[in-house]
This record gives C-alpha cells, sequence and structure tokens, in this order.
C-alpha cells in the first residue's frame, strides 16, 4: 500500500528526512513515533503528496505521485486547520464541498461523521469553541468526508487530555475495522502499543521497526522494575554496574547487560545506604523501555 | 511555609473564562505539577503568577510578594522557562548564557561562576561552542532551563518543558529538575506525560479552567473507589470490544499501553478471573482517566 525506497528530503544543507524505507500493508494502523525534528511531519507530507522527495523513490496506493490518487487520501495535519469562526456543522459542509460532493451526499455524510465522533451534539458549536480534544475529533471528521481508505494523521492527540487520547484511538481502531488503512503519528508510547507496526524515527532516520512484540523482543537488556521511596537513586547506584536507570513514573527501571551479578550489588548498595525496597521483579520491557534505549544508543 | 498562595485566582478573555477562581498552595522546596488537557488554563494561570498577565479577579503571592502590586520584585525571584523559551540559534550555547547572564544584570563573576554551574547541570561543558541551532530538541531544552535559572531563582515555572523531546531526554530533565529542588527552588511545571507527574510531590488537576482535584499523588489514588485490574493483551482494543460485548459488569474500561484496564466493583472480581487479571494499584494516568470522566459523568456508578 505504502512504499519508501531510500527517501531522502534535504531543505537547503539540511536532510529533514535521511535514506528512508518502509513498506506498509494495506489493513495497518501504523505508527510513527519519535522526538520533534525527527522527520515525521515531513515524511507524512511526502507521502501525501504535499512534498516530493528530494530523491529515492515511493509510492502510495500503487501510484508513484500521491497527488493522482489525492481522493484516497485522508490527511489530519498537527496543527488545527479549520475555521474557528464556523460553525461544526458548517466546517464539516465547508469541506464536503470542497470535495465536490453534492448537498444530499454532504448532508448525509455529516450526520454520518459528526455522529461518528461524537461531536453531532455540538453540531453548532464554533470551532474556536470546542476543547482541544473535540477540535482533534472534528478534524478526524472533516478528514473522513470523503471515504478516504488511507488515513495520515500527524500527532492527532498532542495536548489532548487522557480520556479524549483514548476516545480519539477507539475512533481510529474502528475505523480501522472498516476497511481504513491508518498511518499516524504520536510521541505517546502507549498509543504506540496499539500499533499493527511501529517504526521508530530520530534524525531523519528510521532507527528500528516492527510490531510492537517484535521490537520488544529484539530489546537486548534486561529490565528490573524498583519500587522505593528514595528519590536519590540514580546518584546512589552510579557505581553498581548497571547500564542505565530510568524513572518509570513512580517506579525506576534497572537496564541491565544480564548481568546475573548487577542486581545483587544494586540490593547490596541500597542496604548499605539503609534504602528500603518495596518491590523489585524482574519485567518484561515495554515500548518505552526499547525506545529509551534506542534514543540513547543514538545520542 | 508556602511559597506560592493562590486564592479564587479568575482570568476572562472577553466572556471566555480561563481561570476559573483556582485556590492552592505551593509549599517551599516541593515540586509541584499543574495538569490539564490544552486550553484548560495551565498556561494563563502561570503567566498570571510570573506578572505576565492581570488576573481579573482574585490573589495570588509569592514569597509573600502579592502579583498584582508587586510584579517586577517577583520577576528577581522567578525562572520562567515554556516550551517556546527563545534561544538564539545563530548564538553559541556560551554565548545564550552570557546575554542571559547580562539580562538579569549579574556581575561578571558571578555570571562567569553561574554559567560554569548551567553547562554542567546541563551537561553542556563540551558543546559549549556549538550554535545553539545544531543542537537536538533535548540538549536544546537544557540549555534553555540553564538560561532561565542563571540568576538563581528561588521559584521555578516550567510550562511544557518536555513536549516534543526523546524519552530519553524527557528523563535526563526530571534528572535536573531534582537536583534543582533537592538544592531548595520550589518548582511549578505543567506535563501532558502522567509518568512525569508520579515525580511531584503534590499534584493540581485543572479542567476548563477549574480546579478538579488535588494533592499528593498517593492521595489522589487512594481517591478511586473500586478495584483496578490489568489484564495484560497484545490486542487491547480487540479485548475491549470482547469485554464489552459479553456485557460483563465495570465501572470503566479503557486500553492502557499493552494492556486493559478494567475499574469493576469489588463483588465482581470472580467475573474476571478467565482473563489472568492482575489487581494493581491505579497510576495517575488512571486518576485522570478517572477524574475526567467522572466531572464529565461518564463512570457508570
Amino acid at each position: 500500500m505504502i512504499t519508501l525506497e531510500n527517501v531522502t528530503k534535504t531543505f537547503g544543507k539540511q536532510s529533514a528526512v535521511n535514506g528512508v524505507s518502509l513498506e506498509i500493508a494495506s489493513g495497518e494502523i501504523f505508527g510513527l513515533v519519535g522526538p520533534d525534528g525527527a522527520g515525521k511531519t515531513t515524511t507524512i507530507r511526502m507521502l501525501c503528496g504535499l512534498l516530493s522527495p528530494t530523491s529515492g523513490n515511493l509510492s502510495v496506493l500503487g501510484a508513484a505521485n500521491p497527488e493522482a490518487i489525492k481522493h484516497h487520501l485522508g490527511y489530519v495535519p498537527q496543527r488545527f486547520s479549520l475555521y474557528g469562526d464556523l460553525t461544526v456543522m458548517e466546517n464539516i459542509r465547508f469541506i464536503g464541498s470542497l470535495y465536490g460532493q453534492t448537498t444530499d451526499k454532504i448532508n448525509a455524510l455529516a450526520a454520518n461523521v459528526l455522529n461518528f465522533t461524537n461531536l453531532l451534539p455540538f453540531k453548532d458549536r464554533y470551532a474556536d469553541n470546542l476543547s482541544g480534544g473535540m477540535k482533534q475529533k472534528l478534524a478526524l471528521a472533516a478528514g473522513l468526508m470523503h471515504k478516504p481508505t488511507l488515513f495520515f494523521l500527524d500527532e492527532p492527540t498532542t495536548g489532548v487530555d487522557p480520556v479524549s487520547r483514548r476516545e480519539f484511538w477507539q475512533m481510529l481502531y474502528q475505523l480501522n475495522k472498516e476497511g481504513t488503512s491508518i498511518f499516524v503519528s504520536t510521541p505517546y508510547m502507549d498509543e504506540a502499543e496499539l500499533c499493527t507496526r511501529v517504526a521508530f524515527m530520530n534524525e531523519g532516520r528510521i532507527i528500528s521497526s516492527g510490531s510492537p512484540q517484535e521490537l520488544r523482543r529484539s530489546y537486548k537488556y534486561q529490565v528490573f522494575e524498583l519500587s522505593t521511596p528514595d528519590r536519590n537513586l540514580k546518584a546512589r547506584l552510579k557505581s553498581s554496574g548497571l547500564r542505565d536507570i530510568n524513572a518509570f513514573g513512580e517506579k525506576y527501571h534497572l537496564v541491565t547487560d544480564s548481568s546475573p551479578t548487577a542486581i545483587t550489588t544494586v540490593k547490596a548498595a541500597l542496604a548499605a545506604a539503609n534504602i528500603s525496597i518495596t518491590d523489585l521483579n524482574e519485567i518484561s520491557p515495554n515500548l518505552e523501555d526499547v525506545f529509551v534505549a534506542l534514543a540513547s544508543e543514538v545520542n | 511555609m508556602y511559597a506560592v498562595e493562590i486564592t479564587n485566582l479568575t482570568r476572562r478573555f472577553g466572556e471566555f473564562t480561563a481561570v476559573n477562581a483556582i485556590s492552592l498552595k505551593i509549599k517551599t522546596g516541593s515540586i509541584y505539577g499543574f495538569l490539564g488537557p490544552n486550553g484548560s488554563g495551565k498556561s494563563t494561570t502561570i503567566r498570571m503568577l510570573c506578572g505576565l498577565l492581570a488576573p481579573t479577579s482574585g490573589d495570588a503571592t509569592i514569597l509573600g510578594l502579592d502579583i498584582a502590586k508587586d510584579s517586577e520584585a517577583i520577576k528577581h525571584k522567578i525562572g520562567y522557562m515554556s516550551q517556546k523559551f527563545s534561544l538564539y540559534d545563530d548564538l553559541t550555547v556560551i554565548e545564550n548564557l552570557k546575554f542571559y547572564a547580562g539580562l538579569y544584570s549579574l556581575s561578571q563573576p558571578e555570571g562567569k561562576r553561574r554559567i560554569a554551574q548551567m553547562l554542567a547541570l546541563a551537561g553542556l561543558e563540551n558543546r559549549q561552542n556549538e550554535l545553539a541551532a545544531n543542537l537536538s530538541g533535548g540538549w536544546k531544552q537544557r540549555l534553555a532551563l540553564g538560561c532561565s535559572i542563571l540568576h538563581n531563582p528561588p521559584i521555578l515555572f516550567l510550562d511544557e518543558p518536555t513536549g516534543g523531546v526523546d524519552p530519553k531526554s524527557r528523563r535526563m530533565f526530571w534528572d535536573i529538575i531534582y537536583t534543582l529542588s533537592q538544592a531548595g527552588t520550589t518548582i511549578m511545571v505543567t506535563t501532558h506525560f502522567m509518568d512525569e507527574a508520579e515525580h511531584c510531590d503534590e499534584i493540581g488537576f485543572i479542567y476548563n479552567g477549574g480546579l478538579i482535584a488535588s494533592g499528593p499523588p498517593s492521595a489522589l489514588k487512594s481517591s478511586i473507589n473500586g478495584l483496578l485490574l490489568e489484564i495484560p493483551t497484545p490486542e487491547p482494543m480487540e479485548l475491549l470490544a470482547a469485554i464489552t460485548s459479553r456485557q460483563l459488569p465495570y465501572l470503566d474500561i479503557y486500553p492502557f499501553g499493552a494492556n486493559l484496564h478494567v475499574l469493576i466493583a469489588e463483588e465482581h472480581a470472580s467475573r474476571y478471573t478467565p482473563f489472568a487479571a492482575n489487581l494493581i494499584s491505579p497510576s495517575l494516568e488512571d486518576v485522570f482517566v478517572h477524574l475526567v470522566k467522572s466531572h464529565r459523568k461518564e463512570v457508570l456508578a
């Protein structure tokens, strides 16, 4: 459905996307994750036909130039680009007419997408007066007005509350079930877990890709989860031979190179400092562990 | 002792109430996490506390100074860093720091001493002659933080300091916040990442301009009634659909990374034994899912 072969995009001397190759099958929810400036938006814009690659080849739904198959693509950009001084319904009808639909068809589709995105009760509200989460749902609704087969979403949940984030993903999942392929970028690793496949991008390159399970399996280290009231853990465990110590919420993830002695050393160091251990267990890594390790290797 | 005391602070823009009668106190030397979705009023509150925006009504004091009357005096006592903190791209790391040292009117020896401290704190000693433009997101954030605390302020306001940086840099940034806090700085920080909020001593959650919950993370967590189950699954969405279609009893249900979280009443625990569910204590992310939904009255009672 999407193929990228060695795709590069440079702006002046800066290469935003650097030799990216990817293959995405029909029916996927493909997640592109990575920090700001990694090249995610540039990649999406090339796939939508809004930018041309400087070199390399790409194909979207069989077309080398996505411009040619634009009516099959949906795109929700990172910044809300609808009209704040139009109501929800007016925005939706406006987008519908941009796609050249008849009035009857627009009315039927508008009711349908607003119902799907739970925005029907707010149809007469000005877009400016919607909350962040509702604005994103409106952008999603607008992107659905021409029934795309392939949907691109650029960080749709950034700055959205934890509940709206989940509602948004329920909608993506529903769309996917109904046959829409989805390409989405996100800074949230818990959202990456909901994708069928994930690629991690940094400084213009794809560092790793695969299904969430594959990525977790590719993790080369052991992770121990430590619960302790101590807040000064990093300094205390500096010389205990751990590969890395990362805070995970109120817990710590201790990363070892599968050395059997590391955890014994940790226990001894904490006992010597009179620090109590509430819990210390080996756990299977989550995607955040995987990407913290990948990001450290790159830096 | 409280470094910040806010009483009924309100700010309206025309007919829109951005901040609605917020009252809160921040203990000296603590880390206060100020959470809430975009547009809920976090930045407006912080801008009022920094003296950048006048309140419509209500009061606030910073180290005993009134934000309405003493805003100039307050500016010397606070550091403020937003996600869009302006560094000069065409200046080097050290030039940016020197520029800010000048803005804060630090004496030359004091400026020199503080710049060296900031370079060490941000881990930028070996990169001082690089142009700010060439730093990646995480390094830029740490340089911005260094610039905003050169004058050694007792109170620091951080407005989404970790937006858009990689997961490793987010953690490095929090290590610095800890270091500052342990040295006695009072910190008020906003973030969208609930795992970061777990590091705060106290949390306030703001929604539609109002403070809907506040307290230490542990108190907020124990405010959830019911049992929270975690069901590990490679297909959280599939399992969610399966459980809802089977009409099993629950108070709330939602995906959580590679797991499904189900909040249930105690008497329904046995209904979930076939799912190999673990009983867990809620994280702050669970707390906020719960708070937002209760606020919208969507949790089934």
